[in-house]
């Protein structure tokens, strides 16, 4: 039975499973959860995830929501086929992938999200762009892209010379920080620039961008 | 044969000296470098101490800047944060990974805190993420106004904040409520880094108004009762008064 993601192919939670889930060639059905009717904010997807949130995964018995646990979940189930994510045979690297994977997490998704909120997902949904928060989170995403900068400088993706879950978790986010006017601050920094190139060019991402898009 | 005893008593006693001493490591391979004030140094503590590793505890004098000078930034952490972690020769730094790291290095070791089972792990780490997404940033919001603000800047809280941040946070523990009525602890039956990971900044809220938002939540309640009673989680507090 193949697997089966709740959510929705431009919401930026569920494209980073998705991302992860074509990286390892598996089999899923992707179903839409209706935002707009309140869908997730009631049962019966509140039994499947009680914080009302998209994505959420049903493999066989089991239910899983958090995108990250849910990558975390598919790219231990599927260590051994496809791209391999989390570097599991080697215990130094694989301790650098769960390093880059918490940047994203506590430091790099909390300065750029605001943006991607005022910028895209809020204007959707008929808000206007407070460019107070946006001011104050550019400051705060400069000094994050700064390290990023010099790390990609000494290597060419996060946790080293190999693409992995760290660098897969930015996708999204970083996809929709290209469409607004501080995509500059990736352009001006060459290494990050050529690292988003690249990740932003495989094959697994390609598959799911045409979709990614607020309207 | 008479000039050879003093030489064979020596040698037996030189076997018998070496047979029992223990030679002690110089330095500890693995180092924790950090505040003992920190949630996020806490948080690694309280897995070295579960795990009942060998260690060295290297303090970052964080009043004088230590952490985000040149030397940290380039050795330990570019984004001038602590814990940094070291175990030999891999640098390790995020208190998340850096627990992760251990629970999987050393499964073998003192306390289980991940599973090795698939599923029960990905349920384990789904509340993993859920402290970190959901309880971590609202928590953290809630004791830099109520703990860290007076105590560091003598300012008083943002009421708007707190009242705020309190509403969001009763909304998450209603769900802990629902989820602990059903399992001992957030991941399954046995403790786990799903239940660590939230004692440094339960630890803090509970000398707070936020309290009461635990204690009017009876298996919320009975969950931190057990988890803050853990030895390991008590060794790591004790450094506070340490230094």
């Amino acid at each position: 039975m193949a697997m089966k993601l709740y959510g929705l192919p431009m919401s930026t939670c569920t494209t980073r499973v998705m991302a992860c889930l074509h990286e390892k060639g598996v089999d899923f059905e992707l179903v839409p959860v209706n935002l707009g009717t309140g869908e997730h904010k009631q049962p019966p997807f509140l039994s499947k995830n009680p914080f009302g949130q998209i994505p959420v995964l049903e493999d066989g018995d089991l239910t899983l929501f958090e995108s990250r646990a849910i990558t975390a979940y598919v790219a231990e189930k599927c260590k051994e086929t496809g791209t391999d994510l989390m570097r599991h045979t080697n215990p130094k690297e694989a301790a650098m992938v769960k390093v880059w994977m918490e940047v994203e997490s506590q430091t790099f998704n909390p300065a750029i999200s605001p943006i991607v909120l005022e910028y895209v997902i809020g204007p959707s949904m008929g808000k206007k762009t407070e460019q107070a928060v946006v001011d104050g989170c550019m400051g705060k995403l400069g000094q994050v892209l700064d390290v990023y900068e010099s790390r990609l400088s000494t290597c060419k993706y996060l946790a080293g010379d190999f693409y992995s879950m760290a660098d897969l978790h930015h996708l999204p986010f970083m996809h929709y920080f290209m469409t607004t006017p501080c995509a500059s601050m990736v352009k001006d920094r060459p290494h990050v620039m050529a690292w988003w190139q690249d990740i932003s060019s495989r094959p697994a991402f390609k598959k799911m961008v045409g979709a990614m898009t607020f309207g | 044969m008479d000039q050879m005893r003093p030489v064979v008593y020596c040698l037996l006693c030189l076997l018998f000296v070496l047979d029992h001493i223990t030679i002690l490591p110089i330095m500890a391979a693995i180092k924790v470098h950090g505040s003992p004030l920190s949630t996020n140094t806490l948080r690694v503590l309280a897995t070295v101490y579960e795990k009942e590793l060998d260690h060295e505890f290297v303090l970052i004098d964080m009043s004088a800047g230590e952490h985000k000078k040149e030397h940290f930034l380039s050795t330990h952490n570019p984004f001038g944060q602590v814990p940094a972690f070291e175990d030999g020769d891999l640098k390790l730094f995020e208190s998340r990974a850096i627990t992760n790291y251990i629970a999987c290095e050393y499964a073998d070791k003192g306390t289980q805190l991940i599973y090795q089972d698939s599923k029960k792990m990905a349920i384990t780490s789904v509340w993993m993420e859920v402290e970190s997404q959901q309880y971590e940033q609202i928590a953290a919001k809630l004791a830099w106004e109520l703990v860290y603000k007076p105590l560091l800047l003598g300012m008083s809280a943002d009421t708007a904040i707190v009242e705020e941040n309190e509403h969001r946070l009763a909304k998450v523990l209603d769900i802990y409520e629902s989820r602990l009525a059903q399992s001992k602890y957030l991941g399954g039956d046995c403790f786990t880094l799903a239940d660590l990971h939230h004692l440094p900044t339960l630890h803090y809220l509970f000398g707070t108004q936020v309290k009461k938002l635990f204690d009017s939540r009876p298996h919320v309640s009975a969950w931190i009762a057990d988890i803050t009673a853990r030895p390991a989680w008590l060794k790591a507090l004790a450094l506070q008064s340490q230094q």
